[in-house]
């Protein structure tokens, strides 16, 4: 067929929810509630959310009450993550709201006698001429949105959106400064009791003993709970849990843990078997060009802990055969499978409604904590039961960010220009969250009597933008290509999702590797990616930052300057970054100057806030960050041991927003990460001739790297 | 149980407790204040940070009868939605934070250095809040957020 446009389709979030009543309702007190799937994580979605609702329905962003995501009601939109909430969530209920604008307006029509052209709709009043009006509070009654979004509805252009495009305060933040409940932390239900769970720092230990009697004789202490591995206490105070908690530790007794890898020799662990391997692409060049030689370069990540700032909590309630579980989880609906299977009950029997968590960064003990939550509450006789993590618990027995290992070869031919490119990527999944499988992914489930095997991590598709292999295929026109792609088998050390998944790593490897390269021309980084690009969108992002760099900038002595650019999973928003450095020994990052696209801007400053954000995270991930472990255990469980970066500590960070009202909204919450990490590193070449090619970047691994290179 | 006596937030309180418990416990657990988060229990991230006299303190290791006849002050006696403190309505101007569970804790040591320091540096802000981690990178704008707060407390 020719010359038909295709149908209209549904945005992704709606086409699978699509009943219009489970994402937006009125109330006859003259209030919009909107019900996402996607959950406030710190990142801002609820406000952003809020206005593309009230800028489609054309009300007061005041009358927006946001809905908490709850499997008792909330559309099913998975999880929240991969910078896809203003994509998913906001693309429904944008669609939605449309549509709905449209029943409305026609019901109005019938009711006032009026063509819908005449009407108009101001705060969610419906007007016509000669002073007729109702209003979606009114009709509210009268319209059934039980009924299912069709494809047809289109939602106003850019130019008509009075909100989406604007700055907007979060609607969050006023709780947050006036110390008004809002966390789970804070939350306190009638009659609540509060669990603590007893686990051993050896890695994956087991119970051989556990002498009971001193807690039972701290005063509030309600029950212990034992199950295999799995110990708890349950306490009338917070204070009666810690202590009996503490009780409970020193009549417990372990066996050997588990034995971890060699800390020193990351690598050859992450290449040995067992291992699965994937092409993750290829390209193929017509007419090939000679090669004259070959360079190889290794690069390493470490793995980076989560590190939230509040340790994991929950609360359970039991009732009959029914749980209902409040969780900071990023997605509602797969911890509810998760907790089915390990409770072996009908998924109906589990309500999971989400409240909010400090920032997770991806998938932390949030869903653990759950399940210890549950299991506690059992002995709770109905009461409902708070269960918080400890600081040690969060560093060493949350899932981490995979360490990876990478490996780039590149032909060069006669010119140095490259002839082909290699890139190899080993280490362990970067995703086991829960939900996805038919066995649970939840800790304690290891650890019960009758255990669940632990849940190998593994990688997204790349049509979800992949896992280790996320920005590993180069966005650089080079003639021809490999990307492999090796998941270890085996994971003593427990991995899942974090922030940008393996794009941090590749992207760090891919740009270090191309600045060597241009180095080798003796050519300008900025120029060389310029050449190799044909995307105009990254060209422009790179020349918006050199720009505002005013790259190259004269290097004082002991500074340096360095370049870094990505599109997040190729698909998602674009970012390119200077970052000035400055030291010798230590290495301390002065500035960040970045440029970024992230299409339509919903809400400008809280883009600009997330990119901050995850500059500023990523600069503590890049000189600070790695979990550290001895054979059996993981040693790195405080925040002297695992330290973060500090005010002191904390580069400037100038962003340049590249507007884009007409093109589709990208999220920005993972956009810096790799480009940042891979802009210090070449910063500190230009500083120090030294290449660091495995993070972090700290005084050893300079004085490491200034052994190799003299 | 002893009683320890002092000033929360401005009104005289006794409580029956333990002497060496952590003010942090006696806050959130007696008292039912939500303004102090717990976030190590070591005295290493500035979350359950409080003003004791005119000092930011952990609270999680400052034992209860350390404070007896002193003042205590957590983020619910720093101001309110009606009667907002500069660094509060600052905090707002700047959308200075991301999730916000450290933001009680990084309130309380600028309001604590305010009142030795009215007119702060950047880096002497920096430094009064070097014991505070954020992990959501919202330094920046916090510390803008302490120096606009501290320029409308100096305004005429």
């Amino acid at each position: 067929m020719t010359g038909r446009a295709p149908a209209p389709k549904l945005p992704v979030s709606l086409a699978a929810n699509p009943v219009l009543s489970s994402w937006i309702r009125f109330s006859p007190e003259g209030q919009v509630m909107v019900s996402p799937g996607k959950v406030e994580i710190g990142q801002g979605i609820v406000t952003a959310l809020a206005q593309i609702a009230a800028d489609e329905l054309d009300v007061d962003i005041g009358r927006v009450q946001m809905v908490r995501a709850s499997t008792a009601g909330s559309p099913n939109e998975g999880v929240t993550s991969g910078s896809l909430s203003v994509q998913q969530s906001g693309r429904a209920i944008r669609h939605a709201c449309a549509e709905i604008r449209q029943i409305f307006l026609a019901a109005a029509s019938d009711q006032l006698g009026v063509g819908i052209d005449a009407l108009d709709i101001k705060d969610g009043t419906i007007s016509g001429p000669g002073n007729i009006r109702t209003s979606y509070w009114e009709l509210a009654d009268k319209i059934s949105l039980d009924r299912n979004a069709t494809p047809g509805a289109s939602p106003k252009p850019s130019t008509k959106r009075a909100l989406a495009g604007n700055s907007v305060q979060r609607l969050d933040i006023p709780d947050k400064v006036f110390a008004r409940p809002r966390f789970i932390h804070d939350s306190a239900l009638s009659g609540m009791l509060h669990g603590r769970v007893l686990r051993s720092e050896l890695s994956a230990a087991k119970l051989t003993g556990l002498k009971e009697d001193a807690a039972r004789a701290i005063p509030g202490l309600v029950a212990i709970v034992r199950d295999g591995n799995f110990a708890g206490v349950v306490s009338e105070t917070e204070d009666g849990a810690e202590a009996a908690l503490q009780a409970l530790r020193k009549g417990a007794s372990w066996t050997a843990g588990e034995p971890l890898p060699d800390e020193n020799d990351l690598a050859t662990w992450l290449k040995a078997q067992p291992s699965e391997s994937t092409v993750i692409d290829k390209r193929t060049a017509p007419g090939r060009s000679e090669k004259t030689r070959t360079l190889r370069r290794q690069y390493i990540r470490p793995y980076i802990a989560h590190a939230s700032i509040a340790p994991s909590c929950a609360m359970a309630q039991w009732s009959g055969d029914r749980v209902h579980v409040w969780t900071h989880s990023q997605g509602v609906y797969f911890l509810q499978a998760d907790l089915a299977l390990v409770l072996k009950l009908p998924i109906q029997n589990i309500t999971v409604e989400h409240m909010e968590g400090a920032g997770c960064y991806g998938h932390n003990a949030a869903d653990d904590v759950a399940l210890d939550a549950v299991l506690l509450a059992k002995a709770a006789g109905g009461r409902p039961v708070r269960v918080l993590w400890s600081r040690a618990d969060e560093l060493s027995h949350a899932p981490f960010g995979a360490a990876m290992a990478i490996e780039i070869e590149a032909d060069l031919d006669a010119q140095s220009e490259i002839v082909d490119w290699r890139h190899s990527i080993w280490g362990n999944g970067h995703t086991a969250r829960p939900g996805r499988a038919a066995q649970p992914a939840l800790l304690a489930a290891t650890e019960l009597q009758n255990p669940f095997p632990r849940y190998i991590a593994t990688n997204p598709p790349q049509a979800n933008g992949g896992g280790a292999d996320r920005n590993s295929v180069p966005l650089y026109d080079f003639p021809s290509w490999q990307i492999d792609c090796h998941r270890r088998l085996t994971m003593p050390i427990r991995t899942s999702a974090l922030r940008t998944l393996g794009a941090q790593g590749n992207v760090f490897a891919i740009e270090s590797f191309i600045d060597e390269l241009a180095a080798e021309r003796g050519e300008d980084p900025v120029a060389f990616r310029l050449r190799h690009l044909s995307d105009e969108r990254a060209k422009d992002v790179i020349r918006s930052v050199a720009k505002r760099a005013k790259w190259k900038p004269d290097r004082p002595t002991g500074r340096g300057f360095g370049i870094g650019f990505a599109r997040y999973k190729n698909t998602g928003a674009y970012c390119a970054v200077v970052a000035e450095v400055e030291g010798a020994e230590d290495i301390s990052v002065r500035r960040l100057t970045i440029a970024v696209d992230v299409g339509e801007a919903i809400n400008p400053d809280g883009v600009i806030n997330q990119i901050e954000g995850g500059a500023i995270q990523a600069t503590s991930w890049v000189l600070k960050e790695r979990v550290r472990f001895d054979r059996e255990r993981i040693t790195s469980n405080s925040w002297t041991e695992y330290p973060i970066l500090r005010f002191s500590e904390v580069p400037e960070v100038d962003v340049e927003l590249i507007n884009r009202p007409d093109s589709d909204p990208l999220g920005a919450g993972e956009a810096a990460h790799g480009p940042v990490t891979a802009a210090i590193a070449n910063a500190v070449y230009d500083a120090l001739e030294l290449r660091i090619r495995s993070l972090p970047i700290t005084r050893d691994s300079l004085i490491a790297a200034m052994e190799l290179s003299s | 149980m002893p009683s320890v006596r002092f000033r929360l937030n401005g009104v005289e309180t006794d409580v029956d407790a333990d002497p060496d418990s952590s003010l942090l416990a006696v806050l959130r657990g007696r008292l039912g204040l939500t303004g102090p988060h717990f976030g190590c229990g070591a005295n290493e991230c500035g979350a359950c940070n409080v003003i004791v006299g005119d000092h930011a303190v952990a609270s999680c290791d400052t034992p209860l009868w350390s404070v007896a006849d002193k003042d205590v002050t957590t983020l619910e006696g720093l101001g309110s939605a009606e009667k907002p403190h500069p660094l509060q309505r600052a905090f707002i101007a700047e959308q200075a934070l991301q999730c916000g569970y450290c933001v009680s804790g990084i309130l309380i040591s600028a309001a604590a250095l305010l009142m030795q320091n009215p007119n702060p540096s950047s880096a002497e802000i920096k430094l009064a809040l070097d014991r505070n981690l954020c992990r959501c990178g919202s330094h920046n704008r916090m510390v803008r957020a302490v120096l606009r707060a501290a320029a409308e407390m100096a305004a005429p």
